[in-house]
């Protein structure tokens, strides 16, 4: 079944998943099974389904974290069914934002923060410039030297955000991002998440179990049982 | 910057699993430091026992060790005759034994010889040396330990022996042995020849003509230079190559360590790796934090290393007992190439770590939250 935007880019799907199938343990365990997905430039899509229909598993396919069994998955016009330049796609091409922030303990918020520019080889001067932006957006700035240890959750995830959006990624890959978070703290970063996809054009994809928040999304999309179906 | 934080953090997590890791590095540097310098200065010194200053060395060819090498006493003064030589001492090497001093290296030399000649003598007469054929000359410990001076009597195997000399060498085998006058040292030997004859030549230049006519001249005997002759002889090679054996097993076990340092280091952090690669980092950049992790271990390991391979040298040259028979001088290039086998040890240690680590799959170490 084919998700296609309802509000269509002419300029055709940033993201494009076509019959994909992805199974674990060796074919015992099938969790996508033959998922046709699209998602346009800016576009904030919503995954929502049950737990174990394959949400997850489909952001990482499209994130690169992963290869499908079947199908092919292209983001910004590659194919994602080769693991040849998968590193320099996460780089710039991607952001990942986790239900648990992922992000080392023992490093500052800043150094958290500037991990992707360091992988990608960005310049010093450049991505202090950048993090300081980001920081403002989230309101992070008077915290950069903290440990993470200390931050709070909702701080971690802003923090999260930050460090996936530090190379410019327009396409932002959010797995139950606000699913640790209690309401209040959760409602916050899933505003600032809408906000700074919206201004900074970015597509967002995020899998969540909250319909409340799937709702400000410019689309929804239901898996189940490892197939989508559009809302 | 931000690397070297990685680096650090990872191993001040474990700071105990770290500090091991450096010790056994250090240890294996100090071990090999100290071995390789004392047996180098070991056979520095023997070679200058040979040469004395000559730059040739004849001996019988294919001995296994000098003492048991025999050049004809006919031989020694037809290479005496030759031209192109300015010197040459017939020198006959033995052991002897005196009553609580089972071994005692004797020197069977001429009165011309070097060793007697440019020695310091601190008692007696140069000039007394090979007068009597009982007389002989001590080396200033060897005096010290059998209690002689000049004029005693000293036994010496089956017969007694009067000191006519006392003479300070810096050469711990010179200084604890006994000289004889070569003809005497022949009698109590039961030797007709010597073990060597060391040559000095009129013209450097002449050295491979000298060994291309000792070889025509005398097929059962060989001449060398020093360095060639410090190269070559199998005694020296067996001793250098223990010493860099007991180094390099130490900085086998070092290596190990550091391996067990940084297995541990990657199965404990299998999630943070996983979110470098989330991140962006390659499998060269997950590699450089793992092997940066290592090189430090290895560097630390080896100064601290060389600081107590250098005191434990320092501490060897203090015991009487050994002064004069350890030569203490550490080469640069030992030390160098010490450091650097440290480092290829903890790189070494690091390789399948690494390889662990770039086989992480992001997708896998995150999917279990």
């Amino acid at each position: 079944m084919s998700a296609t935007s309802s509000a269509g880019n002419l300029n055709g799907p940033v993201i494009c998943a076509g019959n994909v199938w992805k199974s674990y343990d060796k074919g015992a365990i099938t969790v996508l099974k033959g998922v046709d997905f699209e998602a346009f430039a800016g576009q904030t899509v919503a995954l929502c389904g049950p737990s174990g229909c394959g949400k997850s598993t489909l952001l990482h396919l499209i994130g690169g974290l992963d290869l499908p069994d079947q199908g092919r998955v292209s983001v910004n016009g590659m194919e994602l069914n080769r693991r040849r330049n998968m590193v320099k796609f996460m780089r710039h091409e991607v952001g990942f934002v986790f239900q648990l922030h992922n992000l080392i303990a023992d490093l500052t918020l800043e150094e958290n923060c500037l991990l992707p520019a360091i992988a990608a080889g960005m310049d010093r001067r450049s991505a202090r410039e950048r993090l300081l932006l980001l920081a403002q957006r989230t309101g992070l700035e008077d915290r950069l030297g903290n440990s993470i240890q200390k931050l709070s959750g909702g701080e971690r995830q802003r923090t999260a955000l930050c460090r996936a959006l530090m190379n410019g990624a327009k396409i932002l890959l959010a797995d139950e991002p606000t699913g640790s978070l209690d309401e209040r703290t959760s409602s916050v970063v899933f505003d600032l998440l809408l906000d700074l996809a919206r201004t900074e054009g970015i597509t967002l994809l995020m899998a969540t179990h909250d319909r409340g928040l799937a709702s400000a999304c410019d689309r929804l999309v239901e898996m189940r049982d490892g197939r989508i179906h559009e809302c | 910057m931000i690397y070297l934080r990685l680096i650090l953090t990872n191993l001040g997590r474990h700071g105990i699993r770290t500090v091991i890791s450096v010790a056994g590095i250090a240890f294996s540097v100090a071990a090999m430091l100290t071995v390789v310098t004392v047996l180098q200065g070991a056979i520095g010194m023997f070679s200058g026992i040979l040469s004395s200053g000559a730059e040739l060395i004849v001996f019988e060819r294919n001995v296994s060790d000098l003492f048991f090498s025999d050049v004809p006493a006919s031989a020694a003064a037809q290479l005496a005759r030759w031209p192109m030589v300015a010197h040459a001492d017939a020198v006959l090497f033995g052991v002897v034994s005196s009553a609580d001093h089972p071994i005692i290296t004797c020197f069977g030399v001429t009165a011309d010889d070097a060793r007697i000649h440019d020695a310091d003598w601190i008692a007696g007469d140069r000039s007394q040396f090979g007068q009597l054929n009982d007389g002989v000359v001590l080396g200033e410990r060897a005096a010290e330990f059998l209690n002689a001076s000049l004029g005693s009597a000293v036994p010496i195997g089956h017969g007694s022996f009067h000191v006519v000399g006392v003479v300070r060498t810096k050469n711990g085998f010179e200084d604890g042995g006994v000289f004889m006058p070569l003809e005497a040292a022949r009698s109590f030997f039961h030797k007709e020849g010597s073990s060597v004859v060391t040559i000095k030549l009129h013209n450097k230049d002449d050295i491979p003509a000298f060994k291309r006519e000792v070889k025509q001249n005398f097929p059962n005997l060989i001449g060398l230079e020093d360095a060639e002759f410090s190269r070559s002889y199998s005694q020296f090679k067996i001793l250098k190559a223990t010493a860099w054996a007991v180094g390099g097993c130490g900085l086998a076990l070092g290596g190990l360590g550091v391996a067990n340092t940084m297995i541990m280091s990657v199965f404990t952090r299998i999630r943070e790796i996983a979110i470098l690669r989330v991140n962006g980092f390659s499998n060269a950049q997950i590699a450089a934090v793992i092997f940066g992790e290592s090189s430090i271990v290895a560097v630390i390991g080896a100064l601290a290393g060389l600081a107590i391979g250098t005191c434990a040298l320092l501490g060897l040259k203090l015991i009487p007992a050994l002064h004069g028979y350890v030569d203490v001088t550490i080469h640069p290039a030992l030390m160098l190439i010490v450091v650097v086998l440290a480092l290829l040890t903890g790189v070494a240690g690091a390789l399948y770590p690494s390889v662990y680590a770039m086989r992480i799959r992001a997708v896998e170490a995150l999917r279990f939250e």
